[in-house]
This record gives structure tokens, sequence and C-alpha cells, in this order.
């Protein structure tokens, strides 16, 4: 049988000796193949006698399995090591920087945002947004909201006049989200809760004032609203708009054309660490707001009768708003589109305001 | 408005203490801007120089023992030329702090010798600007008092921001009215002025005006024989303290009277005033040579009183030098006059003169006080100056006809939601002078002469509430609308938040730009037109409304590239205006991208170096972000086709119109004009686009939320390429529409793989590599079948772009 060990021998070394998948496969076919030596050996066991076959027929098919298992197990190892040098030569280097997602780099002017917050607020308290046009009439601007004749804010020094059209009148770039009140009487009827944040103008440029700038108002029309639930709405308001548990609001009367009784509006606030206010706290006082009852003239230029029909209105500077809550410094850095101001200030457009997720996330 | 607590309380009876009074002030309506306690003065002490040695180390130094009233004399080191022994002055001690020189001083020691302390110079205290020498009291001077209290410089200023509506408060006495009616104190009611009164004012005043509105009343007379020196010493206090100079006697009068009563005066000197007085509009090209020394150039919209020599005065704004009183003035012509309110605002701007009578007559003078006002001055005129009163004489006054208010109490409740007693609103519009007739809930309501800013229920209602105190109204919940909110935006503001959001997401970053930009600019944009043009822009280059986003998008982002930010994508959705109308203001979603800032991402990456890295963008960059926009707006996008080309700032070659339906214009893309680019002054790889928000139309009313359901084919979906050979010139969107057209029912969807252009398929030719996606619906696709609609698709896209399938 010495025949059958050093076939054994040989083949185990050529299996010890293959060192890729094709060599394995040439050491399986020389040794199990049709013609392989092995093979040989088996299809000699027809022509053995019965004795010769009892003794050589485990013999060889001991071999048999010997072998296969041993190519097997090499196939295996050579395989695993072929990955693993594939993967070898695969690696990158992973620090290399890749791009910045787009969602990521976008960002959302903080007026807008500040808008959607407001929204998101008053929306909870039922009421609407409205809109108007940033070119008005006078009739709208000042007419309507009980302006007299003569008052300073008609005069071409506080107000952005158009060139007057073939009938001489004069159209104007709204001071106030206010005539969007009368346009919104005009064409509902109370109960009104609605909300008007927009683009508004006056002829003034310094170091805090802006050729254009952005209002927000609000305005509430029923027959039973009264100052108790204009202090109620500006204080639910100002409460979860600054995202605090408490604030401290000061009503003073004071004077607008469109409001009576008219109020300014101070929040208690502490300013003592320089530019940053903060509210819910402190001693200081902020004048934030102006708001009132509607004047009658302006609830009759709306078609409504004063004594059927009341209301409250708010206005206060977007911007300024926006300005105390984020901390930007100066308004003129809004309409400059500086990139580097808008990447810092600005919001990533999945930053969603909603109540039920903080307004500010 | 500004004034004294001890001039406050010359009209008011009051036990309140200062932060009481500045807090009521606030609480009802008189905004208290500013407090001065005058705390600083409190340490100076009226003090003798006992005496007054030669200082041994400096020749021009003294050095005094200082008794402040205690007997013990402070050794003080000082250099005034004029002190010496019996000097009486105003000490300072160590610790105290000099508001002239802002010095806490400490004890010193000046070449050798201790000081303990100051005595100080006017200068020093922030009196004047007197350094002459330290200050020299009367020998009846306090010693060991308050210097500040002896010379009036403890009076506490009150400083309030008055509104318009007020003008009442432009007095002290109309202050201490409303103070007394809040339950602060005691309005003590002035006396009535007594003189006697001989001869008649010679002089004539004519009001000759087209418009008696502006001038309606002229009270004067003549006061003879007056002697025109320094006003007194209290007087002078309360006007200095106030901010004002005490000039002469005759002068400090119709300043304290505007102070006092919120009664603007003029005196004139008789012997100057040539002729009668007239009151008219002033000539075209006139000039007066005003009280402030300036020449002021006037026009027929101002008026005027003038003499024989032309005017004398700009009427209730300022007067004329000429016929000003001084130290020789003897007859004194002492003015009480009521001005148009609009008029003089006009004459004061037009002019930038701000004074005091003008923000008096600007917000409406009492003119049932113009004759009382002229009484009390005379009275003061007289006690200063001596002289004899001529009659007073009046012209153009027709008296005042008072408004009467018809008023329920039940207002208060119904608009402040307070309960305030009848009886005490009744005592609360009494205070404030209003006169009431009729009892129970309903009065009839006399609206005071001082208070033009009242005229109905809703100004009766503030008056009780800001009065009886504004912090007494609760909070009230506003009620509920009923049910959970729905949505509360419109369309349009639903589309305008969501192109923001989107464009933001593409990684585009949202500016805010001026909605006025330079004519120059909007021409090319295809604006400029008058109706849209501003009469008083802020500056030239903001003179025009923006016909489009993109002047101002292009600017920012060259603003930003001049700082070395070349690659920008910016938005902005906002309004741009074609008319001056409501419709004409179109909402817009436009954005430009600059330098690489494509999507994927700005600047050189070594990912794509091997592609050029840092590809700058183009007209499909644009397409993208415009498509972009409208998908997110939700327009169903097949119904959305492109036409080559776009207004006249885009690069015709390189520019496209979105299109849906023959008519609505969408929007616009690609990239810009060479010549646009350059009139704007700005350079770089742009592109940029403009959507329309809108116009889109409003999506469809859906019966039901529940989307149709999913159809999914069986079959398996197939693609088959196929490569065009056309003329260069047609449009990729023709082939994709030919192949589609196909066969609609298979042909799922076809997309462009490859353009190719080459010498081999000659000059003017392109090649056109398309992926049609056949999704079978009935059964599998035999490959005669699917020959057939091979051959369909080449024969469609051959008849309508004759390009024939590539070999």
């Amino acid at each position: 049988m010495s025949d059958l060990t050093a076939l054994e021998q040989a083949i185990m070394a050529d299996i010890a000796a293959s060192s890729d998948e094709a060599g394995i496969e040439a050491v399986r076919v020389a040794a199990l193949g049709k013609k392989g030596s092995v093979s040989e050996l088996l299809k000699g066991l027809g022509s053995m006698s019965p004795e010769e076959r009892q003794t050589a027929g485990p013999a060889i098919n001991g071999l048999k399995l010997r072998v296969t298992d041993a190519i097997a197990a090499r196939k295996s190892l050579l395989r695993s090591e072929a990955i693993t040098a594939r993967l070898k030569s695969e690696a990158v280097d992973v620090t290399l920087p890749v791009h910045s997602s787009p969602a990521e780099r976008g960002r959302i002017h903080p007026i807008s945002q500040v808008v959607d917050e407001i929204t998101a607020i008053f929306a909870d308290m039922g009421f609407s947004i409205a809109e108007g046009p940033d070119i008005e009439t006078d009739y709208y601007n000042f007419t309507a909201l009980n302006f007299p004749e003569g008052h300073p804010a008609r005069e071409m020094h506080d107000t952005f006049f158009l060139e007057p059209d073939e009938s001489g009148e004069r159209k104007v770039l709204r001071t106030h989200t206010s005539p969007v009140q009368i346009r919104t009487m005009e064409s509902s009827q109370p109960p009104i809760r609605i909300v008007i944040p927009g683009k508004t103008y006056r002829q003034d440029s310094d170091a805090t004032h802006s050729p254009m700038f952005h209002q927000v108002e609000g305005l509430v029309i029923d027959r039973t609203a009264n100052v108790g639930h204009l202090r109620w709405v500006l204080e639910e308001f100002c409460k979860t708009f600054f995202e605090v548990d408490n604030v401290v609001m000061r009503f003073r009367p004071s004077f607008f054309p469109f409001t009576e009784p008219s109020f300014e509006v101070d929040i208690q606030c502490d300013r003592s660490s320089g530019p940053i206010v903060k509210f819910g706290e402190g001693t200081d006082w902020m004048e934030i707001l102006g708001c009132g009852m509607v004047h009658p003239n302006v609830l009759r230029a709306g078609g409504l009768d004063p004594d059927e029909y009341q209301g409250f209105a708010w206005g206060m500077g977007l911007d300024r708003i926006a300005m105390l809550k984020y901390g930007m410094p100066d308004l003129r850095d809004f309409f400059n589109a500086d990139v580097r101001w808008m990447s810092h200030y600005g919001f990533r457009p999945l930053d969603m305001p909603t109540l039920f997720g903080g307004l500010s996330g | 408005m500004k004034f004294t607590l001890s001039w406050l309380k010359e009209h008011l009876e009051t036990e309140a203490s200062l932060d009481q009074i500045c807090e009521r002030l606030t609480a009802i309506g008189l905004e208290v801007e500013d407090v001065d306690d005058k705390a600083a003065y409190r340490p100076f002490t009226i003090a003798r120089v006992v005496s007054a040695e030669q200082h041994p180390n400096a020749d021009k130094l003294r050095v005094l023992m200082v008794d402040a009233g205690d007997g013990k004399p402070v050794q003080i080191v000082c250099g005034a030329p004029n002190a010496r022994a019996g000097l009486i002055g105003a000490l300072a001690r160590p610790g105290t702090y000099v508001p002239g020189i802002d010095v806490t001083l400490a004890v010193g020691n000046i070449r050798g010798v201790e000081s303990h302390g100051m005595m100080c110079s006017e200068k020093e205290l922030d009196m004047s600007d007197n350094h002459d020498g330290i200050i020299d009291l009367p020998e009846d001077a306090p010693v060991g008092t308050s210097f500040a209290s002896y010379a009036g410089l403890d009076d506490p200023v009150i400083e309030i921001n008055l509104t318009p509506n007020r003008p009442d408060c432009t007095s002290i006495f109309g202050i201490a009215r409303d103070l007394a009616a809040s339950g602060l104190g005691t309005l003590k009611q002035p006396t009535p002025p007594s003189f006697s009164v001989e001869g008649n004012t010679p002089v004539e005043v004519k009001i000759i005006l087209d418009d008696e509105a502006l001038c309606p009343g002229f009270a004067y007379r003549l006061v003879r024989g007056v002697k025109n020196g320094p006003s007194p010493r209290w007087m002078q206090q309360r006007l200095l303290a106030i901010g004002l100079r005490p000039i002469s006697a005759l002068v400090d009068v119709t300043n304290y009277m505007t102070f006092d009563q919120g009664r603007p005066m003029h005196v004139f000197d008789a012997a100057k005033v040539k002729g009668d007085l007239v009151v008219r509009r002033a000539r075209e090209g006139e000039e007066i040579l005003a009280l402030d020394t300036r020449t002021y150039k006037l026009n027929p919209s101002n008026v005027v009183i003038a003499d024989d020599n032309g005017p004398e005065s700009i009427g209730g704004i300022m007067g004329g030098e000429k016929s000003g009183c001084d130290e020789n003035t003897t007859d004194v012509l002492i003015e009480s006059a009521l001005w148009d309110p609009i008029n003089i605002a006009r004459t004061g701007r037009g002019h930038g003169i701000i004074t005091d009578a003008r923000y008096r007559f600007e917000r409406g003078v009492d003119p049932e006080y113009m004759l009382p006002g002229l009484e009390r001055t005379t009275e003061l005129v007289l006690e200063m100056c001596g002289g004899t009163a001529a009659a007073a004489k009046v012209t153009g006054y027709k008296g005042y006809e008072g408004k009467v208010v018809d008023f329920p109490f039940s207002e208060i409740k119904r608009l402040t939601g307070l309960n305030v007693s009848d009886d005490e609103s009744r005592e609360i519009l009494a205070g404030l002078g209003f006169e009431m007739s009729g009892s129970g809930e309903r009065v009839a309501v006399a609206v005071p002469s001082w208070r033009p800013d009242v005229d109905g229920k809703a100004d009766l209602v503030e008056e009780v509430m800001r009065i009886h105190g504004v912090d007494e109204i609760k909070p009230e919940p506003l009620a509920p609308s009923g049910s959970v909110n729905g949505k509360i935006l419109t369309t349009l503001q639903i589309r305008t938040r969501i192109a923001k959001r989107s464009l933001a997401a593409r990684g585009m970053m949202e500016a805010v730009t001026w909605s006025f930009i330079s004519e120059d600019q909007a021409r090319l944009f295809g604006g400029g037109s008058r109706a849209l043009k501003l009469a008083n822009p802020i500056a030239a280059d903001m003179s025009d409304m923006r016909p489009s986003l993109l002047p101002g998008l292009l600017s920012a982002a060259q603003r930003n590239a001049d700082r070395g930010f070349g690659d920008v994508a910016l938005f902005e959705v906002s309004g741009t205006y074609e008319n001056d109308t409501p419709e004409g203001q179109r909402r817009v979603a436009g954005g430009i991208r600059r330098g690489t800032a494509s999507l994927a991402g700005a600047g050189r990456m070594w990912s794509n170096a091997a592609k050029g890295g840092g590809k700058p963008v183009d007209v499909f960059d644009a397409k993208a972000d415009a498509l972009g926009v409208i998908e997110a707006c939700g327009l169903p996008m097949a119904n959305v086709q492109i036409v080559s080309g776009g207004p006249d700032w885009y690069h015709p070659g390189r520019s496209g119109t979105i299109m849906m339906g023959p008519k609505i214009v969408l929007g616009h893309f690609g990239e810009f004009h060479p010549v646009t680019l350059e009139a704007l002054d700005v350079s770089g790889a742009l592109c940029g686009f403009e959507v329309y928000l809108d116009a889109m139309p409003e999506p469809k009313k859906k019966a039901t939320r529940t989307k149709p359901a999913l159809d999914l084919s069986p079959f398996q979906m197939l693609r088959r390429d196929f490569a065009f050979v056309v003329d260069k010139a047609v449009e990729a969107g023709a082939i994709i529409k030919a192949a589609a057209g196909a066969d609609r029912k298979l042909v799922a969807g076809v997309n462009v793989f490859d353009i190719f252009e080459g010498a081999s398929l000659g000059e003017g030719r392109k090649s056109v590599a398309i992926e049609v996606t056949i999704q079978p619906r009935e059964k599998t696709l035999t490959d005669e079948d699917l020959d057939t609609l091979g051959k369909a698709i080449i024969a469609n896209v051959t008849k309508s772009t004759g390009g024939v399938l590539r070999g």
C-alpha cells in the first residue's frame, strides 16, 4: 500500500503548495477529476477480485475522502485570504472631506423664520394671516386710518410717495401694515382675527432706521373684544414668542391716530448684560409695541358700525423683535445679503417653528 | 416737555414724592423720559473763608481755613484769584463728586500742604462757564446750609415724552391738572390777574388773510414805561433748570408763560414797530432776520406779522430781531395770538425752525386762554418791569365753539373691561375740566377748550381709563374660536413658505434686498416706468420699484464676491412690481448661483478634480432650482413645458421659459446676457431664475384625501436605448416628446443619457442617446412586440425631428 501512501503524500503536498483558487482547482482535477489519479484508482476497483476489493476499496475511498476534505479546507482558506487581500487593496482614505448637505448649507432669513414663529403662535389662537400691497393709496394708508390732513406722517420727509398719476393722485409706499386692517374689514365680516406681517417703508435711514423694514400687526374685531382681551393676547404672545415662562408687561396710555384708547407696551427685562436683553427677569422696561382699541373712525372706514362692533389692534417691528430674540445688533444688516451674516443668523431650512416642537427647537 | 418739581408744585398741592409723581405721570400717559433728582448737588455746603494765607511752596496758591458752620474749620488749598478771608462760597468735602470737572474729591496734598476739599467755581458746579474764580456769595448767604438749595440747584427736573394729542400738557399747569385729577394732590386755582389799565393801545393789528383759520384770533396790548432788566432770580432759576437761557425780563416772561401755561407769547419793542401791524401771508422771497439771528427767506404759505418795514415775526414760530425787546425797551407790545396748527407745522418744517412756540401751536393752543394769557403776562411784566398797561385789544376771535359728547358710562366697560362706578367716572372727568349735564348713566359731556383731541365716546373712555388706572385692567382670555383651528394660510402663503424652505434646502441662502433699485437697473429688467418711480427716494440708486428680484440678488452676489465669497447661492421670495395696483405686485421666488455654487456644493473638491473640479454654474443649475420650486409648490410636472429663450436680460441661447399650458408663464431661468451683467457691473459665472408663485393655478379641490390605489404592473419593466443623429438645432425635448408619443400606454419614461457631437456625424449634427422605459401592462412583451414598439419610436422621432437612428 506504499503506493497509496505515496500518492496521498504527493497530493497533500500539492494541496499545501497551491497558492490560489486556480492552483487548488488544478490539484482537484489532477486528483479527483475524471482522469484524476484518485479517480483512476477508483475505476481500477472494478477489475479487482472481491478479496482485493475488500481491502483496497476502503483504502482508496478513504484516500478520496481525505483529499476532498483537504481540498475544501485549502480552498476555503485561500478564498478567505483572497478576500482579505482584495479588501486591503480597496482601502481608501476616509478622512478625505465630502460636500456638506445642501439642507445644512442653506439658510432661511430671520424675518421669514420669525414670521413662521408668529404664524404658529397666532394660528393656535384662531388667527389667520392677512397680507396687502406695498404700494398703497393715500386713503388706505392714512385717511381710512384716521390720520388728519396735515399730519406729519403725510409729509415727504416721512413717507415715500410715488410720482403722481394723470389725475394727480400720489400713491405711497405703505408706512405701516395697518392698511390691511381696512382691506380686511372691507372684504370680510366680523368676527375678524388676523395677523398681518409685511414690508413697510419710511423716509428714514440712520443707525437704527432703515427705509425698508418689517412690521407685524394684529386685528381682532367682534362684539366684545376689549382691552382685557388685548392684554391677554399680547401677554400670551410675548411669553410664547420669547420662550419664557412669564413676562411682566406695562401698558402706558399713549396716542395713535387709529386707536382710541391707545397704549404703548413695555416689557420688563434685564438689560444689564449689554446688548443681550433677557425677558422674564430684571427691572428694566423696554418699549416693544403699540396697541389700542380700534378707533371708531377706522371701524366706520371699514364699513362697520362702532356701536355694534369693537376690537383691538396692535403693531410691532418684526425686525426688532427678531433682533431682541436672536441678538442681531444692527437692523441694516438684515438687507445686506452678506453670506457671512446669513450663515450665522439665518436658520436651517428644516428648523421649522411649531408649537409642538418648541418655536426655536 | 421739561419742568421742575418746585414749578409743578406751584400749581399742585401735593405730599407725593418725586418717585410717586413720576410713576403716576407715566401711568396716566405722560411718559417720564428722564428725571434728574439733582442729588449730585446735595453735598455742597455754603461756607465762609475764615483765613487765607499764602501757600509756602507756591506763588499762586493760598491755604484757606474754611468754616462750614460747624465751628471746625477745614484746611483747603485754593488757586482762585478771588479767594480771600471773609468770602462766602460753595464747599465740597472729600468724597464729593464735582460734576463740572467729573472728579470725586479726595484729601489731597498740594505741594506739601494737605487740602480737605475744594471751594467751587460756577463751572465746577455745571452752573455756567464761569471759571474766573470761586463762587462769591452775598454776605447774607446762610453759612452751613445747602448751597444747592440756596442756589436753586436742588430742584429735580422731570422730562416727559408728550404724545402729539395732548397740547394741554405742554403747560405745567396742565400737567398739574392731570395729576390732581388722578388723585395725587389738589390743583391750585390761579388768582385772576389784577392791575389797572390806563389809555388805549394805539397800534392796530389787521388780519388780512384769505383763510381766517390761519390766525383765528389776535390779542395784544401796549405796556408803557417799562424797565427791561434781568428777570427775578426765581424765574431765572426755573428757566435755567429746564435749559433756557435767561435774557431779559420781557423775554423771560414770554418763555415762562410758554411753559407755565402752554401759552406762547411774543413781545415787540413798540418803538421799533413802524406803523400798524398786519397779519398776512409772506410775500415770495420776503426775508426776516429772526431772533435766532438767522435770516429766513419766506414764501406765501408762511404767515407773518408785518409792519411798514416788512415781516417782524413769523407768526407762532419765531419773532424778528429788528423789533425785539432789549435793555432800552420802554414801551412793549405784548402779543397773544392763535395760529393754525397745520400751517405752523408746515412753516416750521419748511424752514427747519424748532421752537417752544411752534411745539405748542402745532399741537393746538387753548383758544379761550388767549386773552387770560395776555392778562397774566401783563401782570408779570408790570411786576417785574413796572410801567402802565394800556387797554387790551382783540381781533379776529370768534369764540370757542364747544364740543359736546353724548356719553353712556357703559362705554367704559364695553371697551376696556373695567368696572368704574359712574360716580368715579364723573369725578375723573370733572377733574380734567369736562362739564357734564344730565344724570343717570348717560350724560352730555362738554369738552374743555384745551382738549382739542377729545371728539367722541372712545376719547372719554380713554380719559376715565388712564386716570382710573390701566393696571386695573386684567388680562382676559380671548374666547377660543370654537374648535381646532384649521388651515389658516392661503395657497399663496403656503407656496411662499414652501418655496423658501425648498430653495434653502437646495443649499441657497435667503436674502432680503431692497424693494427699490436704481432706474438703470430697473430698465435693464423691464421696469423703470414713471408709475413706479419714487418722488422722494432716499438715494438716487433706490428710486424705482423693482420689476425683478434678480438685479438685487446679482448685486448682492457681487458684493459677496468682492469680500472674497465668490461662490454664493442666494434666493429671495418677495414682491416685484409691474404697476402701482395691488394686482401689479407679483409674488416671485428668484434665485441666483455664482461661481461654482452648485447644488452639490461649491468650490474645488478632490472628488471631482478629474472632471475639472469646481465646474462653473450654468443654465441647468438654474433650471433645476426653478423646477424644484414649482414641484415643491405641488404643480403637476407633467403639465409643465420648457420653451427655449427668455426675457432680454438672459442669454438668448442659454435660457428658457417655463410654461403651463399655452398661457401661463410660470417662470424663466438661464445664464445672463453679458450686456446686462456689464451694465450691472457684475462678473463671474452666474445663472438665475424667477418663478411667479402668483401665476400658479390653485390646486384642484379634492373630494377626498385618500390617494388613488397603487397600480403595480405584474410584468417586468424593460429599458431600451436608442441614439438618434439629428440636426444640431433639434431640441432634446422634441425627441423625448416624440419617443414618448410612440405608444403612450407602454412608454413609461424617456430620458436623455448622452449627447455627442463629432466629425464622424457630419457638420452641424449631433447624436442624442435616449433610454426608453417600457412598462408592459397586459402581458409580457415578445421580441416581436418590442421590435414593433422600437420601430414606432424610431418612426415617430424621425417624423418629428428628422433624426435617424445612429448606426
